[in-house]
C-alpha cells in the first residue's frame, strides 16, 4: 500500500546522511537505526489505503521538498527578536529544543538527586544500561512506517529519567521549538522513564516562531514503572504551515498511574498517535484532549489502549470544537486481552460543528477478548444548542460572547483534567483566547517561562 | 411602554398568534390566561425575540422603538425581561460567570461602569435574600439539576438581579409548591415600581392572589378573547374555560 517513490525518497535520505547519523549517536541507538530502514523499506509512509492513516493524507507534506535538519548545523539564530514576551512564568524546571535538537545552554533548575534531563543524544551516550533496557521497547518500528522513519533518522530530543521514589517538587516544561529560514524537516525522538513509586508532572509546549513549513515526525517512549506516576501534558500551538505527527508510546507497569493530556490549539495537521500498553495488575489511566480546529486546520487523534492483563482501568475523554472548514477524526483502538479479566474501559469522545463545512470522523474500535469486562464508549457530534444560545441571548449577551460560553462550557470538562492547578488556570486562559481568536505567539509563552532568559543564553551560541 | 398591533406569528409555517393587541402601560401588571396550546409561551417568545418563531405581520412598540426589530440581546439591555415557563440548563457555565457576563454587557450598553467584583458579589447576596434561593445553587452551572422550584426561583433571581423595565412571567408558578409560590410572588411584587411593568402568564387563578394585576386578558386560539379587571381571573377560576369558548363558538 506504501508509496514507492515516496519510500525510495526517504531511503535515500537515509543513505545519503547514514555516516553522519552513527557518527552523532550511541551504538545502542545506531543498531535500531539498521533495523528500522529495514522495516521502513517494507512499510514506507503510511497512504490514505491503510486503515489507521484514512482520515489524514501524510504522503502529501512527506512529498514535499524540505531542507532536512540533517543537513543544517545547529541551531544558530537570535531567537530573541521573534519571541518577545513578558508575561507572568510558571514555576517549573524549563527545557528547550529548537528543531529536535536539545538546547542545554539554560540552567532548568536544580533538580533532585538522580534525575537525569538532557538531550537524547548526549544521555544515550552517558547511560547506556537504560537505553539499552527502554529505547525502541514501546514504539515498535514494525507497527508504523513513521516510527520507523523516525527510528532510522532521529538523533536528539529529550532524555528524562526520573528514580525510583524521586517526586520533582515543580513540573518539568519542555518548550520544542521550531525555528528556521527554509522549510524543514524535525524528527525529535525522546525518551521518558519513570521509575518504581517516582512521580513526574512533564508538559510540552509545541510551537512555531518563522513562517517557513515544518514537518514533525516525533516519537516520544515513555515507561511508568510499579506505582509510578506520570502526569503528561501537550499544549500545541503552532502556526498553519505546520504538520506534526506526534507518537505518544506508553508502558505502565502494575499500579502505575498515567495521566496525559493533549491540547490542540492551533496546528496546520496534527496527527496524535497515542499508544498505552498496560502490562501489570491495577494499572489506571486518564487520555484526554481538547482540539480546536478552523479554517482548513486538522487535527487527528488516533488512540489505542491494550489492556494485556487483567485488572486495570483506562479512561479516554476527547472533545473537539470545528469551525470553519475544519475537520478532524478520532479513533479509540480498546484491545482487552483473553484474560485480562475485571478491565475497566471508558471512552468519550464529543464533537461541536460550528458550521456546515466543518467535519469531523469518529470511530471507537473495540476488541475485546475476555469476558468479565466493564466498557463503555460513546461518540457524539452536535452543534451549539440552540435554545442555551437564545436563554444567554435573552439576559442581554450578545451573541458572540453566548457562542463563546457555550463553547467553553463544551470545552471545560477536558481543562478540569488538568492536575497542575497554575498551568490550569493558564489553559483556561489560553482556550478562552482561542475562542476569541486572540491567541497569538505571545500569548504562547503565558505558559513558556525563563523564555526571556533562555533567549539570552542562546544568542551566544 | 407596550403597544401591540395586530401581531400574528407562526412556526414551520403554522400560524400559532392570530391577530393579537396590547397596550401596557408603566406600573401595570396584566395577566394573560388562557387554556394550554392558546398561544401564551409564543407571544412571550416573539416579544423576547426567539428566532424560531416568525413573526408574519402586526407592530410591537417598546417605549416607542420598533421591538421586532431588534435581536433578542438588545431587547434585554433595553430592559426586557422574559422567565421561562422551562428555563435551558447550560452545564458547564456558571451562575455567577453568567450573571456577571449579562449584568456587564447590559451596563455597557448603558454606557455604565462594570460592577466591580465585591459589588457584583454584594448583589448576588442581595437579591438571593429576596427571593430566599439557596446559596449554593449559585455556584452551580446554570439550572443545571435544579428542581424545578429552584428553576423557577432562579428565574426571579435574575430578574431581581438585572432590573428590568418590562418582565414576561411565564408560568412562573406552575410546579411551585405554595411556600415557593408565596417566595416567588413576594420577590416580583418586591420589584415593583411605577416605571416598571409586569405581564403575568398563568392559566391558574393561584397567582393572582399574591401578584394582583390591573387587568386580565384571556388568550384563546391565538387571539385575545376577552380583557378584564382582576375580577376576570375569579370567574376564569370558578368556571373555567368553557363558558368563554362556548360564547365564541356563539358568535
Ligand atoms: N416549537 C414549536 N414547534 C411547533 N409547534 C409549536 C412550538 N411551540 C409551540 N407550538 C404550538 O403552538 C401552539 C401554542 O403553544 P404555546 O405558545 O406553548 O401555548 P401555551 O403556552 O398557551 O400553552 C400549540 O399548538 C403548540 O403545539
Ligand atoms: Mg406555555
Amino acid at each position: 500500500m506504501s508509496n514507492n517513490n515516496l519510500t525510495q525518497k526517504y531511503i535515500t535520505l537515509y543513505q545519503n546522511h547514514k555516516e553522519r547519523l552513527l557518527d552523532n549517536s550511541s551504538q545502542i541507538v545506531n543498531e535500531y537505526r539498521d533495523k528500522a530502514f529495514d522495516a521502513f523499506k517494507k512499510s514506507g509512509i503510511p497512504t490514505v489505503k491503510s486503515e489507521a492513516y484514512k482520515y489524514t493524507n501524510i504522503e502529501e507534506p512527506f512529498s514535499r521538498d524540505y531542507q532536512s535538519v540533517l543537513e543544517s548545523e545547529k541551531f544558530s539564530g537570535n531567537i530573541e527578536e521573534l519571541f518577545k514576551c513578558n508575561v507572568e512564568e510558571l514555576d517549573t524546571y524549563t527545557m528547550f529544543t529548537v528543531n529536535g535538537k536539545f538546547i542545554g545552554d539554560n540552567n532548568p533548575g536544580a533538580l533532585p538527586e538522580g534525575v537525569i534531563v538532557g538531550g537524547f543524544a548526549e544521555m544515550a551516550e552517558m547511560h547506556p544500561a537504560i537505553v539499552e533496557k527502554y529505547y525502541g521497547k514501546s514504539a515498535l518500528i514494525e507497527k508504523d512506517g513513521v516510527i520507523a522513519l523516525n527510528t532510522m533518522l532521529a538523533t536528539d530530543g529529550l532524555f528524562i529519567y526520573v528514580p525510583s521514589g524521586i517526586k520533582p517538587e515543580k513540573p518539568l516544561q519542555v518548550v520544542n521549538i521550531l525555528t528556521a529560514e527554509n522549510d524543514i524537516l524535525v524528527n525529535r525522538r525522546d525518551l521518558i522513564v519513570v521509575e518504581g513509586g517516582a512521580d513526574l508532572r512533564l508538559l510540552f509546549c509545541d510551537h512555531t516562531i518563522s513562517t517557513n513549513r515544518f514537518l514533525v515526525n516525533a516519537v516520544t517512549e515513555g515507561f511508568v514503572a510499579d506505582s509510578g506516576t506520570l502526569d503528561f501534558y501537550n499544549l500545541q500551538n503552532q502556526h498553519n504551515g505546520t504538520v506534526q505527527i506526534g507518537g505518544y508510546y506508553f508502558q505502565q507497569d502494575k499500579k502505575s498511574l498515567l495521566n496525559a493530556n493533549y491540547f490542540s490549539l492551533n496546528s496546520g495537521i496534527a496527527r496524535n498517535n497515542v499508544f498505552v500498553d498496560m502490562n501489570g495488575l491495577h494499572g489506571e489511566n486518564h487520555i484526554s484532549g481538547l482540539t480546536l480546529v478552523d479554517k482548513n486546520q486538522h487535527v487527528d487523534n488516533f488512540l489505542s489502549i491494550s489492556h494485556n492483563v487483567p485488572e486495570c482501568e483506562s479512561n479516554e475523554l476527547f472533545k473537539s470544537v470545528l469551525d470553519d472548514a475544519g475537520s478532524g477524526a478520532f479513533t479509540g483502538r480498546i484491545y482487552v486481552a483473553p484474560d485480562a479479566q475485571k478491565t475497566n474501559a471508558y471512552q468519550s469522545n464529543n464533537n461541536l460543528l460550528l458550521t456546515d463545512t466543518a467535519l469531523m470522523n469518529a470511530r471507537p474500535q473495540l476488541e475485546i477478548y475476555a469476558d468479565d469486562v466493564k466498557c463503555s464508549h460513546g461518540a457524539t457530534v452536535g452543534q451549539l444548542d440552540e435554545e442555551a444560545l437564545f436563554y444567554l441571548r435573552a439576559r442581554g449577551i450578545g451573541k458572540d460572547e453566548a457562542t463563546i460560553l457555550l463553547m467553553y462550557a463544551f470545552a471545560y470538562e477536558v481543562i478540569e483534567k488538568i492536575r497542575v492547578p497554575a498551568l490550569k488556570e493558564q489553559i483556561r486562559t489560553l482556550v478562552e483566547k482561542r475562542f476569541r481568536g486572540e491567541l497569538d505567539k505571545c500569548d504562547s509563552c503565558i505558559v513558556c517561562a525563563d523564555i526571556n532568559k533562555v533567549m539570552n543564553d542562546l544568542s551566544g551560541v | 411602554m407596550l403597544k401591540i398591533r395586530d401581531l400574528h406569528a407562526a412556526i414551520d409555517g403554522k400560524e400559532i398568534l392570530r391577530g393579537i393587541d396590547l397596550d401596557i402601560k408603566a406600573g401595570e401588571v396584566h395577566a394573560v390566561m388562557g387554556p394550554n396550546g392558546s398561544g401564551k409561551s409564543t407571544l412571550a417568545a416573539v416579544l423576547a425575540g426567539n428566532e424560531a418563531f416568525e413573526v408574519t405581520s402586526g407592530t410591537v412598540e417598546f417605549d416607542g422603538y420598533d421591538l421586532l426589530g431588534m435581536s433578542p440581546e438588545e431587547r434585554a439591555r433595553e430592559g426586557l425581561f422574559l422567565s421561562f415557563q422551562y428555563p435551558v440548563e447550560i452545564p458547564g457555565v456558571s451562575m455567577t460567570n453568567f450573571l456577571r457576563t449579562a449584568l456587564n454587557e447590559q451596563k455597557k450598553y448603558r454606557k455604565e461602569k462594570p460592577l466591580s467584583a465585591s459589588n457584583f458579589l454584594k448583589l448576588m447576596r442581595d437579591k438571593k435574600n429576596l427571593v430566599e434561593i439557596d446559596s449554593d445553587l449559585t455556584n452551580r452551572s446554570v439550572n443545571e439539576g435544579f428542581s424545578g422550584g429552584e428553576k423557577k426561583k432562579n428565574e426571579i433571581f435574575q430578574m431581581a438581579m438585572l432590573d428590568p423595565r418590562l418582565s414576561i412571567l411565564d408560568e412562573t408558578d406552575s410546579g411551585l409548591d405554595i411556600d415557593a409560590l408565596r417566595v416567588v410572588a413576594n420577590g416580583v411584587n418586591k420589584l415593583r415600581r411605577d416605571d416598571n411593568a409586569t405581564i403575568v402568564i398563568t392559566h391558574y387563578q393561584r397567582l393572582l392572589n399574591h401578584i394582583v394585576p390591573d387587568k386580565v386578558h384571556v388568550l384563546y386560539k391565538g387571539k385575545i378573547v376577552k380583557s378584564a379587571g382582576k375580577e376576570l381571573a375569579h370567574e376564569l377560576e370558578i368556571n373555567g374555560y368553557d363558558w368563554i369558548k362556548k360564547e365564541l363558538d356563539e358568535q
